[in-house]
């Protein structure tokens, strides 16, 4: 079973346009949505979602204020200035390391599970699917990352499905660290600006640290040829796949509103020609 | 006054709301790059770096003299970073989230304060503006403790504007916390709405008021001006799509720069958000 994630570094290059077009081009997949921070890719496929399960993962504290004596213990331990002067717990700045539980002297603080998000099973005109939603300003994005990569690889097994396409989160951080681990391939998504090399580089960076081995594309390449030019070096110095550029095109927001990959909205668009040639590449490239 | 510039869709225009507007302010402001997993607002204002500062996370560091292998520390350690098998301590560095349980729990004192690398903030000046950003060390999960380390040096005598992270979960919770005001920067198609009401729950669940500019203001559809006129959400500011402007962005030129008449645009965007504050 093959799994190739995408990822940028920088937000905004075309991740998600591209991966659903991909789930036009492929066959026999499940696909993923692995930027559970702002989860796009249900936009366009449209899931019709089939099991919904709670993602539950750490825990807050709570003061029981019948039993607190307010010794102020709780206050100079807790590293994250997470208790007010008047002994409530700020669930937003509190990290879950449950310090001020363990010493409490009156055993007068809770510590229950949190429950950060949801997670679901869904049936798309693609295939299935397995995306979740993190509740707002919750943590542990990591771990949902971790959880919707191992359903997708469940629902593989289990259906005899060969690849999974997974739509990874900008940055190199947690949820990204998360992506990509044991991962066959990662395909960048690079975009011809300087933010947009400067974020690829450190992508790769990323990429190299966990050994996992990445391909390069360009999308928006016509806004700068000279800069396409230096990704397209970059990408031989460093020994990757580039795998073709993509111009900007208009064709990307159309069929986004409509909800439809590129392919669907218009196959024969200059951007559709491109993105069927680096799909060409890559799965020749993934013995697909 | 502390302003955050946010989105939660990525690629909306942040960092270009957010230099654009330092520059326009001219004096008397900072501009705190919190986007410390990709951080690129030094390639538009191109300040001259005059210092660069290593940041560490307090990790545990035993020493096995003095230890009895007791493993209260695995066992006060909600997060796996530390665990004893046998007559051996391991300690995840990556894991630790800084809480201080292991060492405050050891009976023999036999922990002390390590330090995990989290990377570097770099501090400089460009055309009046004090600039400062942090870069998360490549491999390092974390960013959270290495923002607010940026965070640190507002200065409540100037205005700050932060250029924050996309996303909504954390890294976003600590570039926005406790500003007076949030810009949330989105473009008029179904991702850039369906992020911006992600967004617009992280400030309303902060309690920060806000108010959102609209970047490539005539591709897509009018769904997200529907959608602010519905919540009573301002529209500060529309940037349209010009090829002029993408290209100038592509080879980190400003906006100002390239086209004048934007700066006063922008003093008219602080001025509408200092009303807005009023």
């Amino acid at each position: 079973m093959k799994e190739l994630i995408v990822i940028s570094g920088k937000g905004g290059t075309g991740k998600t346009s591209l991966i659903a077009a991909f789930a036009t081009l492929a066959e026999n997949k499940v696909l993923c949505d692995a930027d559970v921070d702002a989860a796009d890719l249900h936009l366009i496929m449209g899931p019709h979602i089939s099991m919904r399960v709670d993602f539950k993962s750490g825990h807050t504290a709570d003061i029981d204020r019948n039993k607190c004596t307010e010794c102020g213990l709780c206050l100079d331990l807790c590293k994250f200035s997470a208790i007010s002067d008047d002994y409530k717990v700020n669930h937003i700045d509190c990290e879950g390391c449950g310090v001020c539980v363990y010493f409490c002297p009156e055993k007068a603080i809770n510590f229950p599970e949190n429950t950060c998000g949801q997670w679901f099973y869904a049936e798309t005109r693609f295939g299935p699917m397995v995306h979740a939603r993190l509740g707002i300003a919750e943590e542990n994005s990591g771990k949902l990352v971790t959880l919707v990569r191992q359903e997708s690889k469940r629902l593989a097994d289990e259906k005899n499905l060969d690849l999974i396409l997974t739509d990874g989160p900008p940055g190199v951080g947690c949820p990204v660290i998360a992506s990509i681990g044991g991962a066959s391939a990662v395909l960048i998504v690079a975009e011809p600006t300087l933010s947009g090399i400067h974020d690829m580089e450190r992508v790769v960076q990323l990429a190299n640290h966990f050994k996992v081995p990445a391909m390069v594309c360009v999308n928006k390449f016509d806004l700068n040829l000279e800069l396409t030019r230096d990704i397209e070096n970059f990408a031989k110095d460093e020994g990757m796949l580039y795998l073709g550029r993509i111009p900007f095109d208009s064709v990307f927001t159309k069929a986004m509103v409509q909800g439809q990959t590129i392919i669907e909205y218009n196959s024969e668009s200059k951007a559709g020609h491109a993105v069927k040639e680096i799909w060409n590449a890559l799965s020749s490239k993934l013995n697909l | 006054m502390i302003i955050s510039i946010a989105s939660g869709k990525g690629g909306t225009g942040k960092t270009t709301v957010a230099t654009n507007l330092a520059r326009s302010m001219g004096s008397n402001v900072q501009l705190l790059d919190c986007d410390v997993e990709e951080p690129n607002a030094h390639l538009f204002i191109n300040p001259s770096f005059e210092e660069t500062e290593t940041v560490f996370a307090p990790v545990p560091e035993v020493n096995e003299d003095k230890c009895t292998y007791c493993g209260r520390c695995a066992e006060i350690c909600q997060f796996k970073a530390i665990a004893v098998v046998n007559e051996n301590v391991l300690v995840f560095e990556a894991l630790c989230h800084s809480c201080g349980g292991c060492w405050e729990v050891c009976p023999e004192g036999a922990i002390q304060e390590g330090g995990r690398k989290l990377g570097v903030i770099q501090k400089g000046h460009s055309n009046g503006i004090e600039f400062i950003h942090g870069k998360l060390r490549v491999g390092e999960a974390m960013s959270p403790p290495l923002i607010k380390k940026v965070r640190a040096y507002q200065n409540p005598e100037k205005l700050t504007i932060i250029d924050a992270p996309p996303g909504t979960s954390c890294p976003v919770i600590a570039s926005v916390k406790d500003a007076d005001f949030v810009l949330l920067v989105t473009e008029p198609t179904p991702f850039g709405l369906y992020d911006l009401k992600l967004a617009v729950g992280a400030a309303q669940m902060l309690n920060i008021p806000l108010g959102l500019v609209i970047n490539r203001s005539d591709l897509g559809d009018d769904k997200v001006r529907e959608y602010a006129q519905q919540e009573d959400l301002p529209i500060l500011m529309e940037i349209p799509f010009e090829r002029q402007i993408a290209e100038a962005y592509s080879r980190g030129e400003m906006l100002v720069d390239v086209l004048p008449q934007w700066k006063d645009r922008f003093l008219g965007l602080h001025y509408k958000i200092e009303k807005l504050i009023e």
